[in-house]
């Protein structure tokens, strides 16, 4: 532990601000790429500069330095998102995005709640997404009520029409309760597809945001310039993710994030000590499903427009793919992986009919060569950056 | 004459045709170290996993401290003041050292979700007593094992991680501990070290005023002679004998139960 402590003292800032420069600048590039020549030479060329990196003991040397500096890490993400989106202000595509990235993320953050720490799988993410969606749908639509109510109360629809699945969740485990969940997600869709009152398969309009008079659908005009109304999304899903994403660690570095650990690794050495057990499922299915209902209202309001066929089964593969890409149970795994699983498809159109073709490969790979994610989860510190115990 | 602290009237245990505890009867003295012995499948893991409420007993009843506690759910025998430990090692392989024993502790720690996001600095404190606490146990062990307290238990020998069980069970200061079988898949060397940390652990604690009963599953005769003051010996469910070791060692039904008779 000394060790550890005298070596995190000393390693400067700088890797991890070049790191997250870097990663800011290739992001920029691969969101303004135009042609498929372009896009797969950004792609190949990352696999190669990562090699190259991590031969050079040039990642290690980020990672050292993320790990001292947390709150720089925090900062710099935040500014480089910020960044990006402020230099592209005027493309709605790469705006979208870049919003659905951090939305993806969020909900993400939720599963990693979900099976990352508790054990508790979800295979329905995207029912509970499109939960959220529809709420908000019917909510903005036929109801007075303040837009940030309404995504607050999408979350806590969706959280509770989880507690439909906690019955049967508790009394099954691995295997079971995985098929419990898909059951879930495919009902839900048939469910929206024959239910006229919520629009059968062609779904709902849904209102766009409007906070205290300030229309998000509307471009904001500055002078001569007109900024893309994607940005309004845009901030307040990255203040959403930003927010999620802060609490969610302090959740793995407290007794709750402990007791979540324990169940999911041993539910009988739990009990032994005491550990309530249902509990502890309960309350990390309770949280996943309420932050997929706040991300899906903000999407669904984003894009206009809400149908069955955008929550598939397939949708919530996706949604597990990425926490597996990125390294289980770390947060900051789900980043990058979000981007690379939503932004490369939508970029490479060669690739697109192919999408869970490759999803499904990429994911092979990773269990088969790196099963602990792109970035694999750390060991707990419970109040990282003080000195010593 | 001692005090009773558990007392276990009837117990029986049946798994389908199996009957695994026999209307046993069996009181486990206040302060005594107790040991448990009998030939495999004697009943002995069975008896602890229906104290600590894994399994529940199909007829008899247990009282510990004078309250019945019979059928209760694991966790509120924990509560109630008896942990344990198990013969294969129960721990979480990823986890650290500290968050292996910290969970021991867990009828201490405050689970509120509001306490736990948004009142770091209570749980801070709370971290930090329970962190001395741990490392306190663990130095009673080996002052080594201390500097790993934020590794992987993956990352320990067998003899570290049955340590590290034992500091975890001792944690929340239970008044009995249940220790199954420490020295399994130990050699003879490591197993004398075991006991000898088990009574030094034992000593200092009654001089803290934590003084804690502890009841002994174990196979080597040797070691029973050496830590217990007294013992049961279990046969298919059922006590066979009860005493000191040199009196169950001289029983003769005990000699014919473990080699067989003709």
């Amino acid at each position: 532990m000394s060790m550890q402590n005298s070596n995190s003292s000393a390693a400067p800032s700088w890797p991890l601000l070049t790191g997250v420069s870097v990663v800011g600048v290739y992001a920029h590039f691969l969101l303004h790429a135009e042609s498929q020549i372009a896009v797969l030479g950004l792609a190949v060329g990352a696999i190669l500069l990562l090699i190259a990196f991590s031969r050079f003991g040039w990642t290690a040397r980020v990672a050292t330095s993320a790990a001292t500096y947390p709150k720089l890490l925090g900062a710099g993400a935040v500014a480089a998102v910020v960044l990006v989106a402020a230099v592209s202000y005027e493309m709605h595509f790469a705006l979208l995005m870049l919003t659905t990235v951090l939305l993806y993320s969020t909900v993400c953050l939720g599963l990693n709640i979900q099976f990352g720490y508790s054990g508790v799988v979800n295979f329905a993410g995207a029912a509970f997404f499109g939960i959220g969606s529809y709420t908000a749908a019917v909510l903005a639509s036929h109801s007075p009520l303040p837009h940030l109510l309404i995504v607050a109360l999408a979350g806590l629809v969706a959280a509770l029409l989880g507690s439909l699945l906690i019955l049967p969740v508790l009394r099954t485990r691995g295997h079971y309760a995985a098929l419990i969940t898909i059951a879930f997600g495919i009902l839900f869709k048939t469910f929206l597809e024959v239910n006229d009152a919520l629009g059968g398969p062609q779904g709902l309009k849904i209102p766009g945001m409007e906070i205290l008079g300030w229309k998000f659908n509307d471009n904001i005009a500055i002078g001569d310039h007109e900024l893309s109304f994607y940005l309004n999304y845009l901030v307040l899903s990255l203040a959403l993710c930003a927010v999620t994403f802060v609490l969610v660690r302090r959740l793995e570095r407290s007794w709750m994030g402990l007791s979540m650990d324990v169940v999911r690794l041993d539910e009988t050495a739990a009990a032994t000590f005491g550990v309530d057990i249902a509990r502890w499922k309960i309350t990390a299915f309770t949280l996943g499903n309420g932050l997929a209902g706040m991300a899906g209202a903000i999407y669904g309001m984003m894009t206009g427009f809400v149908a069955p066929n955008n929550f598939t089964f397939g949708d919530s593969l996706i949604l597990v793919s990425i926490v597996i890409l990125g390294g289980i149970g770390n947060p900051w795994g789900i980043l990058p992986a979000a981007a690379i699983v939503l932004i490369l498809p939508e970029k490479l159109q060669f690739i697109q009919e192919y999408r869970f073709l490759l999803y499904a490969l990429l994911v092979i790979l990773i269990l088969l060569f790196r099963p602990d994610g792109l970035l694999p989860r750390k060991i707990r510190n419970y109040f990282p950056g003080d000195a010593g115990r | 004459m001692s005090t009773i602290l558990l007392e276990a009237r009837g117990l029986t245990m049946r798994f389908g045709g199996v009957t695994a505890l026999d209307a046993l009867n069996l009181a486990v003295h206040k302060d005594e170290v107790l040991g448990l012995i009998g030939p495999n499948g004697s009943g002995k893991t069975t008896f602890f996993n229906v104290v600590t409420g894994l399994y529940a007993a199909s007829a008899g009843s247990v009282d510990f401290e004078g309250r019945e506690i019979t059928r209760r759910a694991a966790q509120e025998i924990y509560r109630a003041g008896i942990t344990r430990t198990f013969q294969r090692s129960r721990l979480c392989l990823p986890l650290t050292v500290f968050d292996n024993i910290a969970i021991g502790n867990y009828q201490h720690l405050q689970h509120g979700l509001l306490f736990n996001l948004f009142r770091r600095q209570a749980l801070k404190r709370q971290y930090q007593e329970n962190l001395e606490e741990a490392c306190r146990l663990l130095a009673t062990f080996n002052d080594k094992l201390v500097d790993r307290l934020f590794d992987p238990v993956s990352a320990l020998t067998m003899i570290d991680r049955r340590r590290v069980e034992i500091c975890r069970a001792l944690i929340s200061r239970p008044r009995l501990l249940l220790l199954d079988e420490p020295s399994a898949g130990m050699t003879h060397d490591e197993t004398h070290e075991l006991m000898s940390d088990i009574l030094q652990v034992r000593q200092r604690l009654r001089e803290a005023g934590n003084s804690v009963t502890i009841v002994i599953i174990e196979h080597e005769m040797n070691v029973i002679d050496r830590v217990t003051d007294r013992c049961v010996v279990l046969n298919y469910g059922e006590k066979i004998a009860e005493g000191t070791y040199a009196q169950i060692a001289a029983d003769a039904e005990v000699q014919r139960a473990y080699l067989g008779s003709d």
